[in-house]
């Protein structure tokens, strides 16, 4: 629809009329301070009976209003329409911190989840820095980042801003105060989701199916322990953020089920990269990428070897936790408990 | 010389994006200066001078900070000139939300921050929604949902605005932000060039020293709240 329909929209239709169609359009006049409006009139005519002092002090005339309203339409109708969507994601190797050059380049699709591992201060962190900036040359490691097989032009830089990578890391905390019904009803209001509820439910249900204590949706966002907010931003992220990338970094220590963090992950096309220092997670990627002093200098693809080890490493993941929880709960440890034949 | 300005709440990184964004312009700092609008105190020209950066502060007192904004960013012009740069960059610290030190045909760039809440960009008046380019700080420390919902906020009030999210820390995204602000225009004085947004109304009894409360204390523009007991 054309810039001229939207005005066309604005100057005719009834706002009752918008408003039903499009309910975001509640925040426009809210944000304005314009909420007692007779609704049943177009925007023009109910502005002549509104509050001509409250207009003034933002700086608006109704003619600017019809203008900015138009313009609100616009953009909101793109953005429910727009999701950024790639099919691969090109590294073009840059070199490492004494200059030695990396692998020539590598591609992932959509649909691949990646491991990155390597001794701490390898580089992990600086490579999904340069996926997450798009890197051009311009970053320390010379890297060069490609979409869909081809450069990525100044446009498409200014278009993307922001909407091609979703981040997570051990430092991102909740800083508000909503329940989680509220915060994926944020969340999902603000993707302007077309089924919400049941978005919203689904959401839920991963985040507590990932969670290892349940929490339910009147809790505080800001009261879930450390594993249950990673649990709910790992779900959200998956079913609630349209990014086709997700950067992971080390989530490890989060007391939640990973295997299943990875499966939920994988679904839902798009590329994922996790760095990581968890055997459990890097082997149930599809590939890991192996970091050394700054350069790429391994792929390797997880073999149906090292696949069918992860039931066992999933019950030494196991005992670690049981000996864990025994401890929390004031019991003593013995030998059995280490081999897990003592049950309580 | 290119003029570029900076507005934004105290502490939401203005400073800190500002040095990252001289350190990925990657020129010759002897080229940059800046001048700090602020109130009362500033510790930024520490910071300034510690990256080698040319800096001017002015403190507006008990003027409102938007009116001396506008009487001395003429002669802040006029002495980036003087010294010869390439690229003249203000921050001014945003105290009431209505602040907009924006002129007409400038780049205006606002700085807000995740911390401040999902909601804030919606309440931030002028300032947020007069700017062409809005660097969002903190994005490091808050969800990704938090982060999606922020931006979308901003959008709601500035439609047309380039969103960018800048680590005021690491430097992150400052590259971007300094390939948007290559298309910042070249000029010679700001003579007669306007701004965007009238100043806030400050003529009232108050503006001239009156310290007493009661009507009869107060002249000029006025404006009162209307309690309602039903
Ligand atoms: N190719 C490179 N050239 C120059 N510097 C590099 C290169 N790769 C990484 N670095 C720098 O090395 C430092 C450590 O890297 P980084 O933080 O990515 O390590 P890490 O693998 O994430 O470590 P940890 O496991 O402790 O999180 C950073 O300052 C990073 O910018
Ligand atoms: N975690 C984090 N902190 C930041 C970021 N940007 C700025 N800060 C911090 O926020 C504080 C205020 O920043 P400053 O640049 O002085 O803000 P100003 O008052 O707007 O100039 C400082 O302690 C900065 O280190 C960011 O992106 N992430
Ligand atoms: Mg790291
Ligand atoms: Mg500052
Ligand atoms: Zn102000
Ligand atoms: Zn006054």
């Amino acid at each position: 629809m054309s810039s001229e329909k939207y005005l066309e929209m604005a100057i005719a239709t009834p706002l009752n009329q918008i408003l039903a169609e499009h309910p975001i359009c509640r925040d426009f006049f809210m944000n304005l301070r314009l909420t007692d409006l007779d609704w049943n009139l177009p925007l023009m005519q109910a502005l002549d009976h509104s509050d001509q002092d409250a207009i003034t002090e933002f700086g608006l005339d109704r003619g600017m209003i019809l203008r900015e309203f138009s313009l609100f339409l616009e953009t909101f109708s793109r953005v429910a329409a727009d999701a950024a969507s790639i099919r691969s994601l090109t590294i073009i190797g840059g070199h490492g911190k004494s200059g030695e050059p990396e692998i020539a380049q590598w591609t992932a699709t959509v649909g691949e989840i990646i491991s990155i591992v390597g001794p701490t201060g390898s580089g992990k962190s600086r490579l999904l820095a340069d996926i997450e900036c798009l890197a051009d040359g311009d970053t320390p490691t010379g890297r060069r980042i490609h979409i869909d097989g081809r450069e990525v032009s100044e446009g498409q830089r200014f278009d993307m801003e922001g909407k091609l990578v979703a981040q997570l890391s051990q430092n991102m905390n909740f800083v508000m105060d909503l329940t989680v019904r509220e915060f994926l009803e944020m969340h999902a209001g603000s993707r302007m989701t077309r089924d919400a509820e049941n978005a919203i439910a689904r959401c839920f249900e991963c985040a507590n199916e990932l969670a290892g204590e349940k929490f339910t949706p009147e809790t505080k966002v800001t009261q879930l322990s450390g594993g249950q907010s990673r649990a709910l931003m790992i779900a959200d992220t998956a079913c609630m953020s349209s990014s086709p990338v997700v950067l992971i970094d080390e989530i490890e220590n989060a007391g939640i089920d990973r295997r299943q963090a990875i499966k939920l992950l994988a679904q839902k096309e798009k590329i994922v990269f996790i760095s990581t220092h968890d055997p459990l997670l890097a082997l149930s990627a599809d590939k890991r990428l192996v970091i050394k002093n700054g350069c790429i200098s391994r792929i390797i693809e997880t073999s149906v070897e090292e696949k069918n080890c992860l039931d066992a490493i999933e019950k030494l993941d196991a005992t670690l936790l049981r000996l864990r929880n025994r401890l929390r709960h004031g019991h003593e440890i013995s030998m059995n408990t280490v081999k897990g034949e003592e049950q309580n | 010389m290119k003029l570029i300005t900076f507005a934004g709440p105290p502490s939401s990184g203005k400073t800190s994006v500002i040095l990252k964004l001289i350190e990925a312009m990657a020129i010759d700092v002897n080229t940059i200066g800046v001048v700090k609008f602020d109130c009362l105190t500033s510790f930024d020209n520490l910071r300034y001078a510690e990256k080698g950066v040319r800096v001017e502060t002015g403190f507006s007192g008990k003027l409102c900070p938007d009116h001396f904004f506008v009487s001395n960013i003429e002669a802040a012009v006029e002495w980036g000139l003087k010294c010869g740069f390439g690229t003249l960059i203000s921050e001014s610290a945003g105290l009431c939300n209505r602040c907009s030190p924006y002129i007409q045909g400038i780049l205006a760039v606002c700085v807000i921050d995740n911390l401040s809440g999902v909601n804030t960009p919606r309440k931030i008046g002028p300032m947020l929604k007069m700017a062409d380019i809005v660097v969002v700080t903190k994005g490091d420390i808050v969800s990704q949902a938090e982060r999606e919902v922020f931006a979308f906020n901003i959008r709601q009030v500035n439609t047309a605005a380039r969103i960018i999210f800048v680590n005021g820390i690491t430097g992150q995204g400052a590259s971007l932000l300094a390939r948007h602000l290559q298309g910042a225009r070249e000029l010679t004085s700001l003579r007669d060039m306007k701004l965007r947004f009238t100043t806030p109304a400050a003529v009232c009894s108050y503006c001239t020293g009156e310290m007493r409360i009661g009507a009869e204390y107060q002249m000029g523009t006025m404006k009162r709240m209307e309690f309602k007991t039903e």
